[in-house]
Order: C-alpha cells, then sequence, then structure tokens
C-alpha cells in the first residue's frame, strides 16, 4: 500500500477492483464503513456479486481477465471528458515528456518485439532529450508525441462498445463507475483502490496495476489521505516477506539480485544504480551503493572487507536474464533437475497453480522437508489420489514448527507497519521457531565444513554468527541487524558515532563498509528503543496516521509520495485532508518524502516521486517487459478467437511453458466456461490452519462452484447438487451454488458463462472437503513477476455422474 | 426499559460471521457436521448448539440488478418474552429474566418441558428456541451474561468489525438506532424500520420486507 488500512475512511471514492475486500480482509470494512459512513461512495467491479458488492453503491460485472480494457475505457472518458487534475498531470507526472520518434504501437505490437524470444528491445521505448541530458518537455501537452498525446491516442481505441464487448460490462455500468470515479480528480476528492490477487494473478498482472496507477495519476489521487494505490496483500506479513527479499530477483530492501554479469561489486553497483542529470530529482536509487555494502556487512560482519568487495561474490548469482520464479522451479522440478527441496510454511500441491504438475514434480525429488503446523497435501503427496507410494522414491521429511502466536517478532502489514508481537503459548511437543530450524541447520552445515572441508566454503565460514548461538534464533538481535549497526567510528556532521551503535535513520548508511543493514528501509525501526513495540495512540493531523503507533517505513512515513500531496509551494491540495505542508521553513504533519523544500524552492526545491529517477510519477512507463502503456490482451485461455483490440490475442510477452503436463485449451468446445478461483472469509490460503478448525469447517464445509442459473439450466444441475469441474490439466469434485450472483456475459455478441470456485480444500482434510482448485488453474503467468495466471482459464462443469 | 440492548445494523452487515463464529467459541458450542447445501448459509438453521447464525438471501433488484441480505438471527430477548409466559405453565423458573440487562435466560430446568417444548417454541414470534435431543434441555442466546456481568461486551458485538452488531445501555442504543434508521431511509428509501422496535432488546434495522431477510423476522 502506498497509503495504509486507517486511511481508507478518508477516502471519497473507494473501488474494490481486483479484490474482495469485505471477505478476504474482512477488518477493512471497518474503514470503508467509516468512509461511507462520510458519504464516500463505494464502487466494487467483479464477475460475481460477492459480499462487497452486497454494500457497494455501485457493482458492476465484467468478465475476469478483461480489467485492462476496463480501465483503458476509464482512462478514455477521464480524457476526454477533461475529469484530470491539470496541474497534478502537468508538474508530477511524466506526462510532458516528448517521447522518441522511434516508439511504436501497431496492431498490438510495441516497437522492438522479438518473435522469437517473446520479448521487447525497448531501446525505443525512450524520451527525446536536449542539451542538458533531460527529457524533452511541452509543459502545454499539446505536442503530438508527448506523453499525454500519445496516451491520449492510445486510449482512444478503448470505446465503451469496444469496452463492453470485451469485458460485458453493460454501456451503463461502465459509464456510472466512470463518472462516479472520474469525479475524484478535483483537488478536494480522493479516491482509492483496494485490489488484491483479482488483479495480479494473470499474464497482464502487473499492467493491471499500472492502468490503475496511471488513472491515480491523471486524478491527482496519489500521495493524498484517501487516495493511493492499494495492495491488499493475502497474508498477514506478506508485505514484510517481500521487503525481505522472498522473490527471486530481490535482495532485501528491493536491491535487484546481482547477475552472472555483475562480476564485482563495482560492476553491480554501476548497472543497477539509477542515474539522473536533474538537479530537481531526489533519483533515491542513487544511494543503492550504500544500501548494498551495508547489507553485505549485515550478512557477513567483520568477514566483509573492502579488499573482498564485502564479500559481494560469496552472493549467488542468477543467470542474466532467468528467471527462478514459482512457476519455473516446479518445471525444473518437473523435469527432474531439482534433487531437494524445502517446502517451508506453504502447501504448493494445493497452492500453485496446475497442481496435477506440481504434485508429479514432488515425486522426482529424492528428498523433501515439509515444515509446517499440520501435515498436509504437500508433505503426503505420496499417498495422495492416484499416486502408489512403492513407485515413489522421494524421501520425506516432517518438521512440526510453532505457530506465530507462539513466538515472539515483528510482522510487516499491507500499510508498511512494522508491528512487534509477542508470545502468547508454548507450542506443543517438540515444535520449533522457524528461526530455531534455520539455525540449527545453519550450524550443523557450517560443523560439517569445519570437520569435513567443502565446496565454496567462504560464504559458510563469513557468516554472522552472534545472532543464532546454540542453535537459537534471537528475534531482538535480528531486528536490530536488520535496522543496522555503525561497524567503525563514523562522524557524520558533528557527530560521531562509536561502533557497534546502531544506525538512526537510512541517511547515514554509508558505502565504505563502516555500517551495516539488513534492510536499508527498516533503519531507524529498531535504535535504542524497538520503535515497532510502540502503541501511542495520538493522532496529530486527525487523519488516522498514528505516527506513534509501531513504526512504519520508510522512516515512518504513513503515506507515501506524500509530496504530491501539495502544490509546489507545499500548500495541501486539500486543506481538510493535510497531511502534509511547507510552513514557515519546515514540513509540518506526516514525515515528508525527503527533507527538501517544496518544489518552487528552485534550488533546493525536489520533484515528488523521490523513487523514480526523474522524480515523476511514470504514466508512460518503459521499465515492464511487456510495454509502457497497458494494453489489453486476452488471458492465455479464453473464450474468444479474436482479441477484438489488436491482432495479438494473448499478451506477447507471457511465459509459455511447453512439457505434457503444461496443456492448455482456448476457444475449445470441452471448455467453454470461463473460471475463476477465489476466496471465502471462511477458511485462509490452501485451508492448512482453518480446516483443521471446526467452527470454520461449519460455515463453508466443502468444495464448491457457484454458477449462474442460466448455466445450471442450461447443464441440467440442480442448486447442491455435485458437479465435477474440469479444465484441460485436471478435475474436481464440486458442490453446485446456483446463485443470481454470476450472470452470464454477453462477449462480442455471444453469451459468455463464467463460474467461480475457492481453492482452500485438500483432500488430507476433511474427508469429504474435496480437493485443490488448483488442479485446473494453468502454468503460464505475469511476464515481469511470473505470478500464475489463476483468475482466468476455460473450463467445463458437469453434473456428476452425468454426461 | 432500562437494561442491555443490541443494534443490528443489516446495511452495514458483511456476513464476515466472526459473530457467529465467535459465539460458538466463547460459549465453547461444538460444530455441527455441516454439507454444502447450495447456500453459503450453514448450518441450514439454529441448533441447540448454533445460538447465533448468519442468515443469507439474494434477490433480484433495481440497482446493482440484485441484493444480498445477510441477517444474523438469534433471539431478541423481548422485552415481554412470550416464551417465557408460554414455559411458566409447564415449568417454573425454566426461564428467567436477568434483572440488570434484561437477558432472558433458559435454565436447565428447560429440560422439564418434555412434550410441550413444541409450544414453548410456536411461542417465541422469531423461531429461536432449540432443544437438545439427547438431555432435552433448550437453549439459545443468553446475551454473553457471563461477559456481560464482567463488564465485557458479548462475544458477538466484540467480534463485529463494521459497526452492524452493537451493544450497550438502552439510551445510547436507542439512539443509535433513531440515527442509522434516519440515514437509512435517506439512502435506501422508506421501506428501512427497525423490527418490533417496542418489544425487543435487539434492534435490527433493516431497508427491505423483513420476510426477505428470514423467514421468521
Amino acid at each position: 500500500m502506498t497509503n495504509h488500512w486507517i486511511d481508507l475512511r478518508n477516502s471519497d471514492c473507494i473501488l474494490v477492483m481486483g479484490s474482495n475486500a469485505a471477505e478476504n480482509h474482512p477488518i477493512s470494512f471497518k474503514w470503508v464503513t467509516k468512509a461511507m459512513e462520510k458519504g464516500a461512495t463505494l464502487i466494487n467491479v467483479d464477475p460475481r456479486f460477492t459480499r462487497t458488492s452486497s454494500k457497494a453503491n455501485i457493482y458492476a460485472p465484467l468478465r475476469s481477465g478483461t480489467d485492462i480494457a476496463f480501465l483503458g475505457g476509464m482512462i478514455r472518458f477521464i480524457l476526454d471528458t477533461k475529469r484530470y487534475f491539470p496541474e497534478y498531470v502537468v508538474n508530477y507526472t511524466n506526462a510532458s515528456y516528448i517521447l522518441s520518434g522511434k516508439f511504436k504501437f501497431e496492431d498490438g505490437l510495441f516497437s522492438g518485439y522479438d518473435e522469437k524470444g517473446r520479448k521487447y528491445d525497448k531501446a525505443s521505448w525512450t524520451f527525446e532529450m536536449d542539451e542538458r541530458g533531460l527529457p524533452k518537455r511541452d509543459l502545454t501537452l499539446q505536442d503530438p508525441n508527448c506523453v499525454f498525446q500519445q496516451m491520449k491516442k492510445f486510449y482512444s481505441r478503448y470505446t465503451l462498445e469496444k469496452v463492453s464487448s470485451i469485458t460485458g460490462t453493460p454501456v451503463a455500468d461502465l459509464l456510472r463507475v466512470y463518472e462516479a470515479y472520474g469525479a475524484t480528480g478535483v483537488p478536494s476528492k480522493s479516491g482509492t483502490i483496494m485490489y488484491a490477487m483479482g488483479w495480479t494473478q494473470h499474464t497482464v498482472g502487473v499492467q493491471n496495476i499500472r492502468a490503475m496507477s496511471i488513472i491515480q495519476l491523471l486524478l491527482g489521487n496519489i500521495g493524498q489521505a484517501g487516495g493511493g494505490v492499494n495492495a491488499l496483500r493475502g497474508e498477514s506479513n506478506v508485505q514484510g516477506s517481500t521487503d525481505q527479499g522472498l522473490l527471486f530477483h530481490i535482495l532485501p530492501g528491493y536491491l535487484p539480485t546481482p547477475a552472472a554479469s555483475m562480476d564485482t561489486l563495482t560492476v553491480y553497483k554501476e548497472k543497477t544504480t539509477p542515474k539522473t542529470k536533474d538537479p530537481m530529482s531526489a533519483n533515491w536509487w542513487g544511494n543503492r551503493p550504500k544500501y548494498i555494502t551495508s547489507l553485505l556487512k549485515a550478512f557477513f560482519g567483520d568477514a566483509a572487507t573492502k579488499d573482498n568487495d564485502f564479500g559481494y561474490s560469496w552472493l549467488p548469482k542468477i543467470d542474466d536474464g532467468k528467471p527462478y520464479s514459482w512457476l519455473d522451479i516446479f518445471d525444473e522440478m518437473y523435469n527432474g533437475k531439482i534433487k531437494g527441496f524445502f517446502s517451508w510454511g506453504q502447501n504448493p500441491a494445493c497452492s500453485g497453480a496446475n497442481s496435477n504438475k506440481t504434485r508429479a514434480a514432488l515425486a522426482k525429488l529424492d528428498w523433501l522437508v515439509n515444515v509446517n503446523l499440520f501435515d498436509n497435501e504437500t508433505g503426503s503427496f505420496w499417498k495422495g489420489p492416484g499416486v502408489d507410494p512403492k513407485k515413489c522414491k522421494t524421501e520425506v521429511f516432517f518438521l512440526p514448527c510453532v505457530a506465530s502466536v507462539e513466538k515472539e517478532g515483528s510482522l510487516s502489514n499491507s500499510g508498511r507497519w512494522m508491528q512487534w508481537r509477542y508470545k502468547a503459548a508454548d507450542a506443543p511437543g517438540q515444535c520449533l521457531p522457524d528461526g530455531d530450524i534455520m539455525a540449527k541447520l545453519f550450524e550443523k552445515v557450517r560443523a560439517l565444513y569445519a570437520k569435513d572441508g567443502g565446496a565454496f566454503p567462504e560464504p559458510i565460514k563469513g557468516l554472522r554468527t552472534e545472532l543464532t548461538k546454540g542453535g537459537h534464533f534471537d528475534p531482538h538481535a535480528v531486528a536490530k541487524l536488520i535496522n543496522g549497526y555503525f561497524e567503525a567510528d563514523v562522524t557524520i556532521g558533528d557527530k560521531t558515532y562509536k561502533k557497534g551503535t546502531p544506525v538512526p535513520a537510512f541517511a547515514m548508511l554509508q558505502a565504505d563498509g563502516s555500517t551495516s543493514s539488513g534492510n536499508w528501509l527498516y533503519t531507524q525501526s529498531y535504535t535504542d528503543k524497538n520503535l515497532s513495540a510502540r502503541r501511542g495512540k495520538k493522532d496529530p493531523t486527525g487523519l488516522g496516521l498514528y505516527p506513534e503507533w509501531s513504526w512504519c517505513w520508510p522512516v515512518n512515513r504513513r503515506i507515501l509520495y506524500n509530496r504530491a500531496s501539495v502544490d509546489p509551494h507545499g500548500r495541501p491540495l486539500d486543506d481538510k485532508k493535510n497531511i502534509l505542508e511547507w510552513k514557515d521553513g519546515k514540513w509540518v504533519g506526516d514525515i515528508p518524502d525527503g527533507p527538501w523544500p517544496p518544489m518552487s524552492d528552485t534550488k533546493a526545491g525536489k520533484l515528488p516521486f523521490i523513487m523514480r529517477a526523474d522524480g515523476l510519477g511514470a504514466i508512460f512507463g518503459p521499465g515492464l517487459a511487456d510495454g509502457p502503456f497497458p494494453e489489453h490482451y486476452e488471458p492465455l485461455e479464453c473464450p474468444v478467437e479474436k482479441n477484438i483490440m489488436s491482432g495479438q490475442r494473448i499478451n506477447p510477452t507471457a511465459p509459455v511453458f511447453k512439457g505434457e503436463a503444461d496443456a492448455f485449451a482456448s476457444c475449445d468446445p470441452r471448455f467453454p466456461f470461463v473460471g475463476t478461483t477465489y476466496r471465502v472469509t471462511e477458511h485462509w490460503q490452501t485451508g492448512l490452519m482453518t480446516r483443521w478448525q471446526p467452527w470454520l469447517l461449519e460455515c463453508e464445509p466443502q468444495m464448491f462452484v457457484e454458477m449462474s442459473e442460466e448455466l445450471a439450466k442450461l447443464k441440467g444441475i440442480k442448486n447442491g447438487e455435485m458437479c465435477v469441474v474440469s479444465s484441460a490439466r485436471g478435475k474436481v469434485d464440486c458442490v453446485a451454488i446456483v446463485t443470481k450472483r454470476f450472470k452470464p456475459f454477453t462477449i462480442q455478441g455471444q453469451l459468455v458463462h463464467q463460474v467461480g470456485f475457492p481453492w482452500h480444500y485438500g483432500w488430507v482434510h476433511p474427508k469429504h472437503g474435496g480437493d485443490s482448485a488448483n488442479l485446473l488453474t494453468p502454468s503460464t503467468g505475469d511476464p515481469n513477476t511470473r505470478i500464475p495466471e489463476s483468475k482466468a482459464f476455460m473450463v467445463n462443469v458437469a453434473k456428476k455422474g452425468g454426461k | 426499559m432500562p437494561g442491555k440492548y443490541f443494534v443490528v445494523d443489516t446495511t452495514k452487515c458483511t456476513a464476515c460471521r466472526g459473530c457467529q463464529v465467535a459465539c460458538k467459541q466463547w460459549n465453547k458450542l461444538p460444530a455441527e457436521e455441516t454439507k454444502n447445501w447450495g447456500s453459503h448459509q450453514n448450518p441450514q438453521d439454529l441448533t441447540y448448539n448454533t445460538y447465533r447464525l448468519v442468515r443469507f438471501n439474494e434477490y433480484p433488484a433495481a440497482v446493482n440488478s440484485m441484493v444480498w441480505y445477510f441477517f444474523t438471527d438469534a433471539c431478541r430477548h423481548c422485552l415481554y418474552p412470550p416464551c417465557k409466559d408460554e414455559a411458566d405453565r409447564y415449568v417454573k423458573d425454566a426461564i428467567v429474566i436477568d434483572d440488570a440487562t434484561g437477558a432472558i435466560i433458559y435454565t436447565d430446568k428447560t429440560k422439564g418441558f418434555g412434550d410441550k417444548f413444541d409450544n414453548v417454541r410456536r411461542a417465541c414470534p422469531y423461531d429461536i428456541p432449540r432443544r437438545d435431543a439427547k438431555t432435552g434441555v433448550v437453549s439459545k442466546c443468553h446475551m454473553c451474561l457471563d461477559r456481560v456481568s464482567e463488564g465485557l461486551l458479548p462475544a458477538c458485538a466484540k467480534s463485529c468489525p463494521t459497526g452492524a452488531l452493537v451493544f450497550g445501555d438502552e439510551e445510547p442504543m436507542k439512539k443509535l438506532a433513531e440515527a442509522r434508521l434516519a440515514e437509512a431511509k435517506k439512502k435506501f428509501g422508506d421501506k428501512a424500520e427497525i423490527i418490533d422496535s417496542d418489544d425487543v432488546r435487539v434492534l435490527y434495522l433493516v431497508v427491505d420486507d423483513k420476510k426477505k431477510y428470514a423467514q421468521s423476522a
């Protein structure tokens, strides 16, 4: 989230799209309800009428996988009806930049497409530069080659009729949504978006969010209280784990994972540190050398020295351009290339797209370690449906770990709040905290290296040891190291910080090895005090920032890009939502996005989007794999022969796996209905923690498929009857819920039915609960993140035992 | 009448079922072995072990094409409980009224109803009481009297994230109900009403025909 949960109450218009917040983030509705009590409009766009829709002022249905068409139509509407916020667009976005003449877009393809490699050469996605090396601008936004005009041309194709024909949303509903949301383009109104996996789990996942970001920039909603772009994270600490480098392409603090071509720290810094010649741009990522060096010092302590590049060469490198995502890992495993696997706090046999492939992949392993609270479909895959244990060679170990409430530590919520929590109960039996399991494992590995030697010993020997003494993980020691220390006496300004004292803020981190920090974003969180344990209830702005409650990255800033909430003179755009103001030579309110004066100070002022090299919000975004403007492409599996926007039916850069387990069926009469997966309030993820909870199972006992009354009639299915849902990859038994909440769509003049089902169940427990919806989902995904496309694919549904 | 009241604002309920589960948790009530019967409403009805049930009902509508109504159904704690009138004819003190709160409490003596239980159940305008087939004891919501007498909120009200289910003293609750009703009339029209507001301690705000929320509403 750029903003935070409580801030939802400040919004004038809340768009819930790509999420089902009332059901899957129920507490968020505390704040949504408060906003509505003050007169906010709630809009919900979803293929199915949900518990969220039931509370919405405006509900609009759309076919799964067509969000860009819907949002592209909104961009067109905002531009045509001049609902955008002109000063914001001119001053705070790259709308005025002049594009290079080489940039082209023709028939669904941007310039530079390499058909064989399914990727783009982005060399032409650039701006014209002036003599100072800065992009040329036309502040009147009239130049036909400026981003604004190019955007206008691009989205002029998204007419109401075309959008409706793609999405199945009636034109009247499109207009209701566009009018209501477009009304937030004035300074006195802010609009917000609550999205989740309904946007990310697509072959165009990142571009869904890009499209909304463009809308938010056009309407001047980023940086404002009650605005922003807000991802509702699906697990209480997803934000924290992402911050700490859970994903393959980033190290802690969103530092890029080194690639093989970056063979020295110097090369890494050169290749990954953005540069700008604009004195008005803070270009915060220009500090990357300080952050990577401090991270290496945190990893390797005294073993990291200037002479050995601070241990940079000990970090694993990824092959240039090679993805190591979930889909890729299981593809490699399926192909027998991975021998051992730690399945830690997860249940891939149910959670991963194309679960039959995942389950088959597990059988190719020599060994599998399942670290979890309970037995699950992953640890027991060898005795699952259709598996002969005698033919399964994989040796499986189960390590029971403790639950979150049985250990101390912090978690970081969607609003970036790091919140300390305490141990509430002892764990049963021999269960251990994950940290202890890792510590014991590492100590054993290190002891074996000491005794027997082994390949590449330096990182094993060099890793800090004081955090895991005696096989125990100390959450306080780790949190302090994540904050970081001075590793030598350092003088900054007129103050000397002694070696061993905590670094007070990331502006003091150094690139010379004199500081350590396990994650620069968390510097300040745990210095002489553990700020994440704070529970102060002061609210000086009255807008719910609560600066003394827990601690928020970065530097306790509660609303990101808040320098865009003021005009170039530092005056709030909306007096009623004054989160930040330049007063008497200083900023008052939230922690500003940097200390510099506002933009009107032409010498010291800075542009508001400090994490971007040019300091501006990116309407034209050349950084992504699939294009600088979001374009509608059909899901890999879709119900239409033709994408009416272009000759490219699917995202030309979407990953396509070609093994025998990777079957796909588009416009195939065997699988005529659109399918999607979702969650219910009563279960969580693969149900590992909730399926064992009788009160929750009582509410939602079994795998179900929801379908319209029209489809049920067509297929002769009665409410409550057992059905079989099938795709090109698998089939699942489901109880039919026949409901008015799904209705057929009219797509390109044809009636298209959609069904949906939850992914909470698995064969281990309960006995009649059913199995995972991911047996049906395809192994393809977004070309940027490689998140699987589990939200739009094609299925059939039939009465069980029928035809 | 003094004592405690609930306000149940169905316009703010998201059917998260926190109330239904919190009730089971606090009262240590075992889960029913349910099946999906083509609805998210589960268990299908109130039972001896289910004092509170969120009912789900969907209907076509002009705005947004449909409505989906949620109704957290439980004892209304009537000011003059007809179930008690009926019960008193068979077993004295099987049903008692708590003086401080006005909560209607079913005691173990309810097992003495025998074949008269059906009369007691029929006496309830809202079809709330349920009997244990084995012991004959009758149960329902007891306003979490054990919590309330210690100054705590009932488990259901404690769990509600949106302010749809609120608990408190007579005056503030009646004021809240009035205010919510006025808002609801503005937003949803004149069908909005507080069901049987003069007779019960649970003030349900609905914005449509009450029978659309629950057969026995």
